[in-house]
């Protein structure tokens, strides 16, 4: 069993999503792909739990089955 | 293709053709064990086989080393059973030993590393050696044993041109120079190549996956000052949306690969005014080079589903293979005649049952299953086969020039390391409480320097029980296996890689060097089980 979080957990979202998309701005399609797959492995890293990344991958996915 | 004025040794026949007994005999000869193929697999394990005293023929359609740009990258473990083998140091004096790789991602380096090899072993890390002088030193064993009467032999220009499973023996049609002949075999050990024509022959599977791409791999002779360390390039400007690597071989000679992608005439890929222009963005315009050879490959990962079919056997790329990144391809069919032969020695012996044979499918199936794992990975990290995968390549690349943490993703080839055979039947449960993991059941034995030498080649290739800080008696007879004991002293190398936590250990070591099992202390009905156990007896 993991420990993925995945109820309300980023104090103050807004400012957090406004910060995510500011990152991305005046960037081209492949510049902002390209950070956001840094995003993802450097988070990624972060977390280092194999067990919560799996999760993480799972839910991202959303599949049907993982939802119940 | 070469362009050298002089001989090269890939040009001598090394083991020509002469006329053997066998083929005027009135009814077919009987040999004990007949290798197909003189490459690195089929020449090591008929060394292994005469060693032991079983008489070997080696049978290869050639006779000389093999041809092409082949493996150049040779890791610990084999180079161990080399030198059980009696030539392992012959490698590692004429082979270029290397530590520190370079990484380079399109127009700069994103960092380098250093292997930082673990002190207190006989043999390096790795050593890079033209896969021609391996076979020379192999061949030349062959001839010094030959001169001590070990009953072995290569016959070159040999071709088999049909094999037949009898049940209790193997036939074979052989043709020469001067005609066929047939000959039988007690067992026979296919290491006839990738392409192996015994499995052909036999009609037995060989899937797996293409990597539908190429790759130009060319050996050039320069006096150039690149230092001897192993460079990488992921999209490099001289070759723009594909990978690069330069690599150091023995005499001025330096192996070059650089991917061309699918959609490619490979004859004119392969000419030199294609190639020479291609290396000269490569390396400069001012570095002088020359040719060596140039072949151009695709590679593939896949196996049989079985290496044993009765009383056939296959090895090596016959029965596996492998793209090169990693270096796993003559390094794992090395591990594959050493897991090999000791276990038809006791067979043939009578002192295990026929069914020891399954352990082999078992152990180095699971062997090529994690060589072809890796080598996959590091195959699809190299030329990534989707926008996605090339975008996260890319990232982990960008990421690793700013970051430590990115650098262990980057994959431009996992070097080869030994399989330790964890669920083999072989086994006995770990009953060492702290022992350490590298050690423990189905791992091969890591290296420590005693007072007066080596570990492993004190072990050799028999039964060991070894023992540190423990009691045991100094032989034991186990139905037929003679055990003769070693007792370590517990010096910091030997503590750490063989006693972990533990206060006292006994390992029971299999003839391949492989640890069987380990306890904490002597019990003799444990290592009798064990015994037992480690030769199939149970
Ligand atoms: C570009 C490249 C780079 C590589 N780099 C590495 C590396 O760095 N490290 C590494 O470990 N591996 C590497 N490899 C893999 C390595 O070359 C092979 O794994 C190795 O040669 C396999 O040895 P083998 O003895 O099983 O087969 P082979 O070397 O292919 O030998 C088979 C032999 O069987 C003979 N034969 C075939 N059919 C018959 C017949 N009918 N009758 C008689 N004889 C026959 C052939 O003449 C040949 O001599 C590389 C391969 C390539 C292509």
């Amino acid at each position: 069993m993991s420990d993925l979080i995945l109820t309300p957990n980023i104090p103050g979202a807004d400012d957090f999503y406004a910060e995510l998309l500011a990152t991305h701005e005046g960037l081209t399609k492949a510049d902002s792909d390209a950070l956001n797959a840094r995003l993802v492995l450097v988070l990624a890293n972060h977390i280092g739990d194999r067990a919560v990344l799996s999760a993480a991958l799972q839910a991202a996915a959303l599949r049907k089955e993982d939802a119940a | 293709m070469n362009q050298m004025s002089d001989k090269k040794i890939f040009e001598v026949p090394l083991y020509a053709y002469q006329r053997s007994p066998d083929q005027d005999a009135a009814t077919p000869a009987r040999r004990k064990v007949v290798i197909i193929g003189a490459g690195p697999v089929g020449l090591a394990a008929a060394i292994d086989f005469a060693q032991q005293g079983i008489e070997a023929v080696v049978l290869d359609d050639n006779d000389k080393v093999s041809f092409g740009s082949r493996a150049i990258c040779f890791a610990k473990r084999p180079l161990e059973i080399l030198g059980r083998l009696g030539c392992g140091h012959e490698m590692v004096e004429k082979g270029v030993e290397w530590e520190v790789g370079k990484v380079f991602f399109d127009d700069r380096q994103v960092y380098e590393f250093n292997l930082l090899p673990e002190k207190g072993h006989e043999f390096p890390a790795f050593i890079n050696l033209q896969q021609y002088y391996f076979e020379e030193y192999l061949v030349n064993r062959v001839r010094a044993m030959q001169e001590t009467g070990a009953p072995i032999e290569i016959r070159g220009r040999n071709k088999v041109l049909r094999v037949a499973d009898k049940g209790d023996h193997v036939n074979l049609l052989i043709d020469t120079p001067e005609g066929e002949y047939p000959l039988e075999a007690d067992w026979l050990i296919a290491c006839d190549g990738a392409g192996s024509p015994t499995r052909a022959m036999m009609g037995l599977d060989f899937v797996g996956r293409v990597f539908e791409d190429n790759f130009l791999i060319a050996d050039v002779i320069m006096e150039a000052d690149f230092p001897t360390e192993r460079w990488f390039w992921f999209d490099p400007p001289f070759n723009k949306g594909q990978s690069a690597l330069l690599h150091k071989q023995p005499d001025g000679v330096w192996r070059i690969d650089l991917q061309l992608g699918w959609d490619i005439d490979k004859e004119e890929e392969k000419k030199p005014e294609n190639v020479i222009p291609r290396l000269k963005q490569m390396l400069g315009d001012d570095v002088k080079f020359e040719l060596e050879w140039v072949s151009i490959y695709t590679f593939q990962c896949r196996r049989m589903e079985k290496f044993r079919h009765g009383r056939v056997v296959f090895a090596g790329d016959a029965a596996h293979q492998v793209s090169p990144f990693g270096a796993r391809g003559a390094n794992s069919g090395l591990q594959d005649t050493d897991n090999l032969a000791w276990k038809l020695k006791l067979i043939m012996d009578g002192t295990a049952p026929e069914s020891l044979l399954d352990s082999y499918d078992i152990e180095r199936v699971h062997g090529a299953d994690e060589n072809i794992l890796n080598s996959s990975r590091s195959t699809d990290f190299i030329t990534p086969k989707s926008e996605m995968s090339r975008l996260l390549r890319d990232a982990v690349l960008d990421l690793s020039e700013a970051y430590d943490f990115a650098r262990p993703l980057v994959n431009s080839g996992r070097l080869s390391v030994p399989c330790t055979y964890d669920g083999s039947p072989l086994n006995a449960p770990d009953a060492l409480a702290g022992g350490p993991a590298r050690t423990r059941p189905g791992a091969p034995c890591v290296d420590a320097p005693l007072g007066d030498g080596f570990l492993l080649k004190k072990l050799g290739d028999r039964f060991t029980l070894l023992t540190i800080g423990a009691d045991a008696p100094e032989a034991l007879d186990v139905d037929g296996i003679a055990l003769d004991r070693l007792a370590l002293e517990p010096t910091e190398a030997v503590a750490a890689r063989y006693l972990g936590d533990a206060t006292s250990a006994v390992y029971l070591i299999r003839p391949d060097q492989h640890v069987a099992a380990r306890w904490p202390s002597y019990d003799e009905a444990a290592m009798r089980a064990a015994v037992a156990r480690a030769i199939g007896k149970e």
